[in-house]
């Protein structure tokens, strides 16, 4: 189920501004890769050019290739829509649907692609909450309102959300970056579940969770204020954490960034 | 904070230390800012529901005078004759007339209303957006009696094609029938009263929309969501709440609505099946076209059937409220 994402000489604008420059870099099935590096160095963006979530920013648009195994994201009579139901995403702030039930919330995702029997929409749901380790913590109260969680719950929800349309690729957007450190556990444990089903990528600022984490980390940073985030190198997340082979890298990781 | 550590540690340097000497067990503002606020505002809130009191202590004492000598069932009565000897009036088909026509205004506007502020908020580029904006709020500013004149000399002698039509595909429901009178009926007024109340609900109903969060947009669009199934998954019941509300304000302004009725409607003291045919009242047209001319026991007359109208728009707002509460815990606000 879980697809490669294969990029190359991705450039992504806002406006006449461009925040990444040239990126290309391969993100294998059934892996956890990281993003890191400093703030407004684009990885936030690049992340969003994967699901074409940076073209609803106004002024937003890309330039290059994405391909999911074979096919191009960006290619001509590829619909947006489409691609975001086989990219799935998590933010950095918690978001169920605040007038939705907990049940709803995971629907969501479901009842857009189509009609599902009342009986398989409970399995869906619930298997999508166990996925997302929450199942337990919510189970006697699937129709009250979603926002009534902790924050960590949401997060977990958000996370049931995505993954109850059985996406080829869960990009999450430094997810744990709201939350405490017990529900940041709670939410690294289940990316290492998650990643026996999904592709994923995940953009965190913590360095260590990154180490926790990733299979690969990717580092990014940018030459200066204005200038565009370029990719410094990618490698296994092992090999950049203790002997990487950019000095960028290595001082960025040790603290000595800047 | 308590005594004890107080009384051991030297004072540290707190804030506002003449509050803390002088009062220790009250926990209200000292401030003479926060008091000077807090007496403003409670002030304006006594204020409103005395002026409310008062109001309606008008309206139920001028009223009982003139129920207590009507002839007629205050309620049910289809007539209004209060220089008869004894005086017979009720106030049926001005009720009737007055419900009608606001809800067909609201069964218009509503739709139409929402319509617009969707397109404003989330489909309309900025530099349209914009001037559009502007022109919904000079409709609101447009006084009524301008609305009622362009309702009799445009709006009237060219409703016979509509009446017409849906007399000939819906007049089997009877709603719909018309027997060729001049178009000053229910539906007209509700038409206006449409026009009217339109501006109001669009622009709340678009702050509304333009406050959802765009955290909430995103998660549907990451779902693979449409525009349009955005608008319904994150937009719409987001703004739900707000749209009762800014309906709520046009419903107030339609039941209220005097010269623009008075100045399109043929009234008469029956209930009329249809829509389409002339007649019927309401109350703030019948109070606006028999004041003038009233006796002083008219105008109590009047002025009961003032109080109903009020009566009718407080039952109103509480049922608005009662439909927004009860849907409050998924209202979006404790997110």
């Amino acid at each position: 189920m879980a697809k490669r994402i294969d990029v190359s000489g991705l450039t992504a604008y806002y406006g006449s501004h461009k925040a990444i420059e040239d990126i290309s870099m391969t993100v294998e099935p059934r892996s956890v890769t990281a993003f890191i590096g400093p703030s407004g160095c684009g990885k936030s963006t690049f992340l969003r050019t994967l699901n074409r979530m940076h073209e609803v920013t106004p002024g937003g648009r890309v330039e290059g290739k994405v391909l999911l195994d074979d096919e191009d994201l960006y290619g001509a009579g590829i619909d947006p829509v489409s691609v975001r139901r086989e990219v799935g995403m998590v933010f950095q702030r918690p978001n169920p649907f605040p007038t939705m039930s907990i049940f709803d919330n995971v629907a969501a995702g479901l009842r857009l692609n189509g009609n599902y029997r009342k009986a398989e929409l409970n399995d869906i749901v619930e298997k999508s909450l166990r996925g997302a380790n929450l199942w337990n913590e919510v189970k006697d109260r699937l129709n009250k309102p979603g926002s009534g969680l902790s924050g960590g719950q949401q997060q977990r929800l958000c996370i049931a959300r995505a993954i109850a349309v059985e996406p080829k690729v869960l990009l999450m957007d430094e997810p744990c970056s709201a939350l405490d450190p017990i529900s940041t556990l709670a939410i690294e444990d289940l990316i290492g579940e998650l990643k026996e089903r999904f592709t994923i990528v995940i953009v965190t600022h913590n360095m260590q969770q990154a180490a926790r984490v990733s299979d690969r980390t990717a580092f990014f940073n940018l030459a200066g204020v204005g200038q565009p985030g370029k990719l410094i190198e990618i490698d296994e997340t092992e090999r950049i954490f203790s002997n990487p082979s950019v000095q960028a890298t290595e001082d960025y990781i040790s603290g000595r960034f800047g | 904070m308590d005594i004890t550590t107080r009384n051991t540690q030297a004072p540290p340097p707190a804030p506002r230390p003449s509050a803390a000497g002088r009062k220790r067990t009250s926990h209200s503002a000292t401030r003479p800012g926060d008091r000077i606020f807090l007496g403003l505002s409670r002030g304006a809130g006594i204020l409103l529901l005395v002026i409310m009191a008062a109001i309606a202590v008008f309206l139920a004492y001028r009223a009982s005078l003139a129920i207590s000598k009507d002839h007629g069932n205050f309620l049910t009565t289809f007539e209004w004759n209060t220089n008869l000897n004894p005086p017979v009036f009720g106030i049926a088909v001005l009720a009737f007339g007055t419900v009608v026509s606001s809800v067909v205004a609201m069964v218009i506007a509503v739709p139409i209303a929402v319509a617009i502020a969707l397109f404003l908020t989330h489909y309309a580029p900025r530099r349209v957006s914009g001037p559009i904006g502007y022109v919904i709020d000079l409709l609101a500013a447009v006084p009524s009696i301008v609305y009622g004149l362009w309702g009799a000399l445009v709006l009237v002698p060219n409703l016979n094609g509509l009446f017409s039509w849906l007399n000939d595909y819906l007049g089997w429901t009877g709603i719909f029938s018309w027997d060729g009178g001049a178009p000053r009926s229910m539906l007209t007024v509700g038409i206006l009263l449409a026009i009217m109340i339109l501006p109001i609900i669009t622009n709340v109903s678009r702050e509304v929309f333009r406050q959802v969060p765009r955290m909430h947009e995103e998660a549907a669009l990451a779902l693979g969501a449409t525009r349009w199934e955005v608008v319904r998954m994150a937009v719409l019941p987001f703004g739900r709440s707000g749209v009762v509300s800014a309906s709520m304000l046009g419903l107030g302004r339609a039941l209220g609505e005097t010269m623009a009725v008075a100045t399109v409607l043929s009234p008469d003291f029956l209930i009329h099946g249809s829509l389409l045919n002339p007649g019927g009242g309401t109350f703030a047209q019948n109070i606006a076209s028999k004041f003038s001319e009233a006796t002083e026991y008219g105008r109590d007359a009047l002025i009961a059937s003032g109080l109903v109208l009020f009566v009718i728009t407080l039952l109103v707002n509480g049922a608005a409220r009662m439909i927004i509460a009860r849907r409050k815990e998924y209202s979006g606000a404790n997110a």
